[in-house]
Order: structure tokens, then C-alpha cells, then sequence
């Protein structure tokens, strides 16, 4: 048997406040495993009665590896752990890395795959801020939103699902385009989502955005101000929750963006509420991203034709010899890029997700950096939960909507 | 490129002694690491970058000399611009100052560099590792460190690798103590 030990300060006398040092003020362990943490997260908490006075974050419990572990993998097979960064948004981690690749070795992508991409994109946003809405009410004792959410959550992965096989580890865009054109049920399935999903919405916010209770939980918790935030790094909800306007989507448009006529909703408060409302209003853009891009949704190739780096269609390889070859090569050794770095960014459900992407010259990526949104929303957890209460920091975790797979890497 | 970027990166080349690559369509700007702070000053305060998107680092042992490349992100919300800069770092005792003063979020940033790196930042308010044990050896990302693996048990190998596992009931290794 070890022994238990206590949880000693150690190495984190700079941390804490002189009253921690004297034994005035209590510090408690919450987590890494606790339902209100979103994921495997620890904090280390400083409190004074029932009020926080520090928090000391303590990440990498699901640190995987993934940057080390990619750059042994070629450019095709190193996407599929893309996938497993931020499980909330394994279709919009696609995209960024498709983007840089694409952008590494100056690849084209048809309009038809870049509208399915967006659309997708989309209904992943939808997706992942319908976790958030369910989760974080939960989090203040909500219940039955959560039910609600999850229910349509359903049908968008049963799109995913229609599209790709999976539900959630889709790995459908690649480098190039998409994996293979959308199946006919497609339209009707998410024009059929479309229907409903606004009503719904309506539905969530009639649950929450005048609940006394909710109200109670959230208006005023968790502030933190316009220029705070910008020089924390904070993208997203988060940051728009303050009354930035950044949007990635806007700052650098990429698959088409620039075509969609949307709004990028703002609140000034700053707090939780905000950040509830900003996430509400962004499924309603959202919607209307989707519907745009499926109305005008271009016929066409859906991947490049440019086949040393996308492999040929299955049925040309018993017909040409080229594409035999193309196809040899690109499953054995893969594509060489160009020696090189860039840096691809998208407006992930958390914000600004980009990619730092290097080559050597070689089939491999040199070095890979996934420059992550929940990693700088986390970071600024100390600043904006001082002085609340426990109960109100559980509300502030969720609000931030880190996911700790995208923190950790 | 954008103009006004371009004229940034012009007056930032000359002011800290700096150079340029060219690459996709993006420039860079090459900058020693005695004037990074100065130069990100500059950049928060007179051109408006006042937001640092990334902080990450590449090492090209053994291939090139100096060993380490920072890479620093900003953006720019208010003129809708992003620049690159990037940083050589020799690798005997790497070191960089710290950005902590001017950008908060380098606190977890830099942590992270440290950690996978082992670039020091001097002045840095916290620098302990961040997603890796604090007992841990080595700093993963570095060229020179293996990427590991198991090996995979057959039945002519089986109870020679079994010898070798640690088992539940055992002491654990002396070194991983309790963290705080």
C-alpha cells in the first residue's frame, strides 16, 4: 500500500497567497475527476469559507502525444488523429489540418467540396455548442435541457454518420476535398434538420434566457473585460462574451467563407449570461450559414484532380496505369511537401483553432502544432473566478467551454 | 500581401536588426532573441498587435545550427492582420525572455515550450512543466528523443517480456513521489 500523502505546496509557494502559507485559508483538491470539469481537469483551489481566492489549474491528464506521434505518420494517416484533439469538433480539426496541408503544398479544393465542408462545419458548431448549452445548464442544475440538446444533437451525427459512416471520428475531409460526394439522402436529411432546428432553439432558450434561476447562476459571474481578454489570447464565445469582434471566419475567411451572409453576435457583459447568449445567437448564424450553403450547394468534382497528392478514383486504377502508380505511391511513401512552415487558422465551436504545420521536404510533417482555443480560455480561469463562489466556479468551467482532450493534446 | 503588414515588417527588419522568408504567400520575420521583447513591445504598443495567437518551437537537430526556432503568432483585431516571427535559439542551455509582461496568455504557452522543449524563458513568473509529470525526464518534442514503444508479446517472448512489467502490488519507482 502507499501511502497517502497530503497535498503539500511545494513547489507552488508563488502561487498561492501569504494567508495559504500561514494556514488561514484552505486549499482543497477538485477533481481531476468530477462531473463539473468537463473532462479530466484538476484544480487546485484556494478558499477562503465558501469564496475562491485562487485556482491553480492543472492540466495534461489526456496529454496524448499527438504532435510527437504525427510527425512519424505520413500527411494521410497522421489526419486521423486530428480527429481525437477536440472530440467536440473532430470535423472542424479536419479542416484545419486539410487547410494547412492544402496550403503547404498549394493544393486546390473544388466548390462543391469546400460547401460541403462549410456546411458541415456548420452543423458541427451546432453539435458542439448543443453539448455546451445541455452541459453547462447541467452544471447549474438544469437538467432537462440536457435531454433536450442531445436529442438533436442525435440527428446531426446521423448526418455525419450518412456522410462518412462515422459518427463521430469522421476523418471525411482530407487533403484535396472530401473523402467522397455526398449521398443523395444528404439534402433531405439536413434540409429536414433545418426545419426543426429553430423552433428548438426556441425551445432552449425558453427553458433558460428568463429563468430566474439561471439568471441567478450566471448574470454577473465570471467577467472579465474587452481588453483583458484580447491580451489573455481568448478567442471564441469567450471573447465575443466581451464584446470583441473576432471571428475567424470574418478576420481570414478560408473555404468560402466571404460568400455566407452571417452576423457575428456580440455581447458587451462579458459574464457567463453573455457567453450563454453569444453561443445561442451562433447556432442561429449558424443555421443560416447551412442554409445558404445548401441552397447554392455547386454540382462537381469533389476532390482534386491533381492525383500526386490526392489518390485516383477506384475505378481508373484497373483502367490506367498511372493511376495504379499514383495509388501505390501515395499509400506507401506518401507525398512530398515542399520544405517549409504555415500557419492555418479556422473559427473552431471554441475559437480560433489553428495549425503551425513545417516540412522537411520530405512525406512527413516535420513538426506539427495544434494551436488550440480551450488552452487559452483555461489559462484565464484564475482571473475570472476570484472572489466567487465554489458553486459559481463549476458555472464560470463550463461557460469558458474548454474541452480537455483540445487543452491537452 | 496586405500593405500595411508589408510596411510592418519593413520598419520592424530595420529597427531590430531583423530578416525575412517568404513562403506560401506568407513572410516571416527572422528576429535575434535579445530583441524579442523589445520588438513584441513595439508590435503591442505601436502597430497594434495586441493579440499573441501562438507561441510554439521546432527543433532541426542535428541538421542545422542553432538548433531551436521560436515561433510566435500575432494578430492584429483592430487592423485584421497577422504576423509571424520567428526566433533561432542555439542549443547549449536554450533560453529566451519571457513575453509574460506583454501578453498574459505566454504564461501557459511558454510553459508548454519549456515542457516539450526545454527552453528556458528567463523572468518567466511560473515555469514548470505543464502537460507532462513534473518528474519527467527528458523533454518529448526534441528530435533526439525516441518516440517509444511496446514491445509486442508472442508466445516465444512472453514470459521474458512479463518478467520485465512492472506488476500491481509493487513498490512504484522511487522517484515519483506525490505531486502538489
Amino acid at each position: 500500500m502507499t501511502q497517502i500523502e497530503e497535498v503539500s505546496l511545494g513547489d507552488l509557494k508563488h502561487l498561492v497567497s501569504d494567508r495559504a502559507l500561514a494556514g488561514e485559508t484552505m486549499m482543497l483538491n477538485m477533481g481531476p475527476q468530477h462531473p463539473s470539469t468537463h473532462g479530466v481537469l484538476r484544480l487546485l483551489l484556494e478558499l477562503d469559507g465558501e469564496t475562491v481566492v485562487n485556482v491553480i489549474p492543472d492540466v495534461g491528464f489526456l496529454h496524448t502525444g499527438v504532435e510527437k506521434n504525427m510527425e512519424s505518420k505520413t500527411y494521410q494517416k497522421a489526419e486521423v488523429m486530428s480527429d481525437r484533439l477536440d472530440y467536440m469538433n473532430p470535423l472542424g480539426n479536419n479542416l484545419v489540418y486539410c487547410l494547412a496541408v492544402e496550403k503547404l503544398v498549394d493544393l486546390d479544393v473544388p466548390p462543391r467540396a469546400q460547401a460541403i465542408r462549410v456546411i458541415l462545419a456548420e452543423l458541427q458548431r451546432i453539435s458542439s455548442h448543443l453539448v455546451w448549452v445541455g452541459t453547462s445548464a447541467l452544471d447549474v442544475a438544469a437538467m432537462s435541457v440536457f435531454l433536450y440538446c442531445f436529442r438533436e444533437r442525435e440527428q446531426i451525427l446521423d448526418i455525419f454518420e450518412l456522410v462518412s459512416g462515422q459518427r463521430m471520428m469522421t476523418t471525411y475531409i482530407r487533403p484535396g476535398g472530401v473523402w467522397r460526394d455526398v449521398p443523395v439522402e444528404f439534402e433531405k436529411a439536413v434540409r429536414d434538420f433545418l426545419k426543426i432546428i429553430p423552433s428548438r432553439i426556441d425551445e432552449y432558450e425558453a427553458l433558460l434566457t428568463k429563468n430566474p434561476l439561471f439568471i441567478d447562476r450566471t448574470v454577473g459571474i465570471g467577467k472579465i473585460s474587452a481588453a483583458e481578454a484580447v491580451n489573455w489570447g481568448l478567442t471564441g464565445a469567450t471573447l465575443r462574451g466581451s464584446g470583441v469582434s473576432y471571428d475567424v471566419r470574418k478576420f481570414a475567411p478560408y473555404s468560402g467563407y466571404e460568400q455566407y451572409d452571417f452576423e457575428i453576435p456580440l455581447r458587451s457583459e462579458g459574464d457567463v449570461y453573455a457567453r450563454y447568449m453569444v453561443r445561442i445567437a451562433e447556432m442561429r448564424q449558424a443555421v443560416r450559414i447551412v442554409q445558404q450553403a445548401l441552397d447554392k450547394l455547386p454540382m462537381g468534382p469533389v476532390k482534386s484532380n491533381n492525383h500526386k497528392f490526392v489518390p485516383p478514383p477506384r475505378s481508373e486504377i484497373g483502367t490506367s496505369m498511372e493511376a495504379l502508380i499514383h495509388h501505390f505511391k501515395l499509400w506507401t511513401e506518401g507525398f512530398n511537401a515542399p520544405k517549409g512552415a504555415v500557419y492555418c487558422a479556422v473559427e473552431s465551436p471554441r475559437g480560433e483553432l489553428g495549425v503551425y504545420l513545417e516540412s522537411d521536404g520530405g512525406p512527413k510533417p516535420y513538426r506539427i502544432h495544434f494551436r488550440t482555443p480551450s488552452f487559452d480560455n483555461l489559462q484565464v480561469l484564475p482571473v475570472m473566478s476570484k472572489g466567487h463562489l465554489v458553486a459559481d466556479l463549476v458555472a464560470i468551467i463550463g461557460s469558458v467551454d474548454i474541452v480537455l482532450g483540445d487543452v491537452d493534446r | 500581401m496586405n500593405e500595411a503588414l508589408a510596411a510592418i515588417i519593413e520598419k520592424l527588419v530595420e529597427r531590430f536588426a531583423g530578416q525575412t522568408i517568404e513562403f506560401a504567400g506568407e513572410t516571416s520575420v527572422i528576429l535575434p532573441v535579445d530583441k524579442i521583447v523589445a520588438a513584441a513591445q513595439v508590435l503591442h504598443d505601436e502597430f497594434g498587435f495586441d493579440m499573441l495567437a501562438a507561441i510554439t518551437a521546432v527543433d532541426y537537430w542535428p541538421a542545422e545550427s542553432p538548433r531551436f526556432h521560436l515561433f510566435y503568432r500575432f494578430n492584429s483585431l483592430p487592423n485584421g492582420i497577422a504576423l509571424n516571427v520567428r526566433v533561432p535559439i542555439p542549443g547549449l542551455e536554450p533560453a529566451a525572455p519571457t513575453l509574460e509582461g506583454i501578453y498574459k496568455n505566454a504564461n501557459w504557452r511558454e510553459r508548454e515550450v519549456y515542457d516539450m522543449f526545454g527552453i528556458k524563458f528567463t523572468g518567466h513568473s511560473d515555469l514548470r512543466r505543464i502537460l507532462m509529470p513534473q518528474d519527467w525526464e527528458g523533454h518529448p518534442l526534441r528530435k533526439d528523443y525516441p518516440l517509444g514503444y511496446e514491445e509486442p508479446q508472442y508466445s516465444f517472448n512472453f514470459d521474458e517480456i512479463d518478467a520485465r512489467k512492472p506488476h500491481a502490488g509493487e513498490k512504484p519507482p522511487a522517484s515519483r513521489g506525490a505531486q502538489p
